[in-house]
């Protein structure tokens, strides 16, 4: 429906586009060429993007709206029996059950109410789905008719075009600011709902974490306690651990292809890097689990020391593994910026290029490559998948990299898989522990990104 | 203050051959070599724990690549599939009759029951569809391949050792017996996987296939895409040409670099507060998991753009401007044509990077166990990483080479992109 809707509203532009061009070039013909204000191909480019976008960008709002509406006003049509007193995950479930029967997935035969309410369900989408391509259709010729009036000789048919064109910019430039908006607007709104269940001192200073509480009366579970210090102490370690892998490697390899590397080394080598961080983090979680976990554990127990399966050792030094090119290629831009006067002035004097880079290009580099670090941080604090697969689940308040310790974002992701109810303290503290995370990855991405960029502003 | 005279009078003084200069030279000259040292140390590092990820991959992932079959003769009887209806046949009798007749000299239950565990728990379905897409097939007797079902599968490897005592093996010696005869008798072949790339998923590892997640992963980027794309370059050039500087265009600059490194999961958080709790989008849907990448991906096209625009030669955009044209003219008839290599080639490397996100998308359900490809953008899929996922966390031994397999093909894929990415740039990349 939506495909063959879209396809109609690219026909109608182009329908638009021809009309506006040829009647733009009958007025070309029969006049006096000069007196036609902008060229054929403008008047159709105005008509055509006139017709198009306002249609399009209806569609986009009906489909987003429409589902969201119908099932408001489904629910509103149940009947008080079964509303009556139900909570927003009892409503939720219903939903779910009248969609299921509306699109014939019936497992059971439904109850009478549910059964009238899939009809509805299932009426009333069609009906809006109709509307929409009414309302598209009839703004569309609405828009042709105007267009095709405006059409004159002196009509500045270039600038209404460009004009449209702004519009397009500027509100594509507005979506990108729009995304932190809706990232910012989302989890706050949801943490504030956990915070109102669960204090916020809890939250911040407990110690304890046992987030799997029961969400239905029938499940065993624990009884619950939301106290992150142990989540956050986790990741904390894991990045630490990355970063110990990474900073030395990442910057010495740097050191090594921008001072004493010939140019083949050169190109043969920063690819080699690049594929490192080209391997989705999934396959770094799968090498975790697969090779590097065992492998620990067994030179653990050649030394009688009992590593936990889950150790935080691995999963920082895999991370470290998929850091290294990270901070190696904004070391190598670090280093490369510094002016080529200060090596040659250094050399001058008599200092080994070894010296040189020590004493002259790393202190003078140490902005970028600080910026540099800073970003490494906020990536492997964020980073999911290799913890989610090689890090443990219990949140353990321990500062030992061979036991197993949780992280944010393992916890978001264990938390949220598989439950869609947003009522419970259970699923909201993702969304608290989602905001903490785009908080500090937020400041470490601006502080890094301003010490780089005037780092960069020093030297031009 | 030391006077000029005594300073050149010192320094005249030096002996550079004597030991001590010597040795503080060799000391110097010895930390430069431990530099150098540590460098090539550091990159050696590097490529060999790349070379172990990749050998680890290949070395378990390559087995997943070939499949254990057995041949085996059916006979479709008129009795046990209705002529008229043939799906309603009872194929589970025949596949067990004709396991049957490979071993004549077998009774007793406990023994059929080993018997018909070689052959996969899917050969019953893949006979039914053979005999519905060809209903000839009844009252015939002819001879099908089917895939062993994994623990022989995986004997047939050797990843099974037959020497290891009977306790510590998955199959017992008895098993492994029966299976022994139909080798000895020339019924085993290993046969190239095709079902890794055309099954659905399964829960039989010897079945499971990667079908379904690359539709999804396709719907997904495509739709990844065609936001992305679009919106990206636009909002590029308006910051790039026209937006004034000011403030508020600092705000949007510095929130599009942060927006570049926000945490993929972030994203996900996003998808799942907005897309599917506010306007009631699918769980599980490439719709949804689209819409995500897209936002993910935005960043990166702005940035590429930028830089592509910023790299074309201003004397291009004065000429055009001295002959008359408008800005947008400029914009449309010469930047963004001379641009556009630069900008394809970031967008497919932000495409590839989008292929390999799996944290946002296990937010949204792309981690659901479906049977078959999703038909449209709206119905449940995985994706190739989410299926690579869902894959390593199962019990089932033949998953691991799978997992592996798996991630050899999404790697294949992305080595693809890049590849497009440095041939596009090579070809169309001009030097001013």
């Amino acid at each position: 429906m939506t495909g063959y809707l879209s396809l109609t509203i690219i026909l109608f532009s182009l329908a638009a586009f021809y009309v506006g061009r040829s009647a733009a070039t009958r007025f070309a013909v029969a006049g006096d060429r000069l007196a036609v204000h902008s060229r054929p191909i403008y008047h159709g480019a105005f008509a055509a993007i006139w017709v198009g976008l306002p249609a399009l960008v209806l569609v986009l709002v009906w489909l987003l709206f429409q589902d969201g509406v119908v099932r408001t006003l489904v629910v509103q049509s149940l009947p008080p029996s079964l509303t009556e007193g139900a909570s927003s995950s009892q409503i939720s479930l219903f939903v779910s059950e009248i969609r299921n029967v509306a699109a014939g997935r019936i497992f059971a035969e439904p109850r009478p109410e549910i059964a009238a309410a899939a009809e509805r369900y299932a009426s009333w989408t069609v009906l809006a789905n109709w509307a929409m391509v009414v309302v598209a259709l009839c703004m569309m010729a609405l828009a042709l008719f105007l267009a095709r009036v405006r059409i004159s000789p002196r009509y500045r048919a270039r600038q209404s075009f460009e004009r449209a064109l702004d519009i397009i910019m500027i509100s594509s430039a507005a979506l990108a600011i729009l995304v932190t908006f809706g990232i910012i607007v989302s989890l706050t709104y949801e943490a504030i709902q956990f915070f109102r269940l669960v204090p916020p001192t809890e939250f911040f200073f407990g110690l304890n974490w046992e987030p799997q509480i029961a969400i239905r009366a029938d499940q065993v579970a624990g009884t619950g306690a939301f106290g992150a210090v142990p989540v956050f102490t986790g990741t904390l370690l894991i990045a630490a651990i990355a970063l110990i892998v990474a900073i030395p490697v990442g910057l010495l390899s740097a050191i090594y292809l921008v001072e004493f590397a010939n140019r083949r080394v050169r190109g043969i080598v920063k690819p080699i890097l690049e594929i490192l961080a080209g391997v989705p983090t999934v396959v770094y979680g799968f090498f975790a689990v697969l090779t590097v976990a065992p492998a620990v554990r067994q030179t653990g127990s050649l030394f009688g020391i009992a590593i936990s399966p889950n150790s935080a050792l691995v999963a920082g030094g895999v991370m470290g593994i998929m850091i290294i090119p990270f901070i190696s290629s904004l070391a190598d831009d670090a280093l490369k910026a510094v002016p080529q006067s200060m090596r040659d002035g250094s050399l001058a004097l008599g200092a080994t290029p070894a010296e040189t880079i020590t004493k002259v290009l790393v202190p003078a580099a140490l902005p970028g490559i600080m910026g540099g670090i800073l970003l490494a941080a906020s990536r492997a604090i964020g980073e999911t998948m290799i913890v989610v697969m090689a890090a443990g689940l219990t949140a353990n308040l321990t500062a030992n990299p061979l036991e197993g310790v949780t992280t944010v974002t393992v916890q978001i992701v264990t938390l949220l898989i598989g439950d869609t109810a947003f009522d419970n303290p259970k699923t909201l503290s993702a969304f608290a522990l989602g905001l903490v995370l785009f908080v500090v990855t937020l400041c470490l991405n601006v502080a890094a990104l301003k010490i780089v960029q005037r780092y960069r502003e020093k030297y031009e | 203050m030391i006077e000029p005279t005594t300073t050149t009078r010192a320094a005249a003084r030096i002996d550079w051959n004597s030991g001590t200069a010597r040795s503080l030279r060799k000391k110097r000259y010895a930390a430069d070599r431990r530099l150098r040292f540590y460098g090539i140390a550091a990159i050696s590092i590097a490529v060999l724990l790349l070379g172990i990820l990749l050998t680890s991959l290949v070395s378990t992932g390559y087995l997943a690549f070939v499949q254990t079959h057995v041949t085996m003769d059916v006979a479709i009887d008129p009795e046990q599939v209705p002529v008229d209806n043939p799906a309603e046949g009872n194929y589970r009798a025949i596949v067990a009759d004709a396991v049957q007749r490979l071993f004549p000299d077998i009774d007793g239950r406990s023994e059929l029951r080993n018997a018909v565990g070689i052959v996969t728990n899917g050969a019953q379905v893949m006979l039914r569809n053979q005999v519905i897409s060809d209903p000839s097939l009844i009252g015939k007797t002819f001879s099908i391949q089917v895939p062993v079902s994994d623990p022989y599968d995986q004997l047939y490897k050797d990843v099974i050792d037959r020497d290891l005592p009977e306790n510590r093996r998955r199959l017992n010696d008895e098993q492994i017996a029966l299976f022994e005869t139909l080798e000895d008798r020339g019924l085993i072949e290993a046969k190239a996987n095709w079902a890794l790339l055309f099954n659905a998923d399964s829960r039989f590892p010897e079945l499971a296939g990667l079908a379904g997640a690359i539709v999804g992963s396709f719907y997904a980027l495509l739709l990844c895409f065609v936001i992305s794309f679009p919106v990206g370059i636009a909002a590029a050039i308006y910051l790039e040409e026209f937006a004034p500087k000011n403030r508020w265009t600092d705000l949007i600059e510095v929130n599009i670099n942060n927006l570049a490194a926000v945490p993929s999961i972030i994203f996900g958080l996003l998808g799942l507060a907005v897309f599917i709790q506010v306007f009631g989008l699918p769980r599980s849907a490439p719709l949804v998991g689209g819409l995500v990448l897209a936002l993910m991906t935005l960043p990166t096209i702005i940035i590429v753009t930028r830089n592509s625009l910023k790299a074309v030669p201003p004397s291009i955009r004065e000429a055009a401007l001295g002959i008359g044209a408008s800005r947008h003219e400029v914009i449309l008839h010469h930047l963004l044509p001379l641009a556009i290599p630069g900008i394809l080639t970031g967008t497919i490397i932000g495409m590839a990077q989008a292929l390999g996100e799996t944290a946002p998308l296990l937010l949204i359900g792309m981690n659901a166990f479906l049977t078959s490809p999703p038909g449209g953008i709206m119905e449940p899929a995985t994706s190739l990483p989410t299926q690579i996922f869902i894959w390593a966390d199962s019990p089932e031994r033949g998953f691991v080479s799978r997992t592996s397999a798996a991630i050899l093909v999404l790697l294949g894929f992305l080595i693809l992109m890049n590849a497009i990415a440095i041939y596009l740039r090579s070809k169309l990349e001009r030097k001013w």
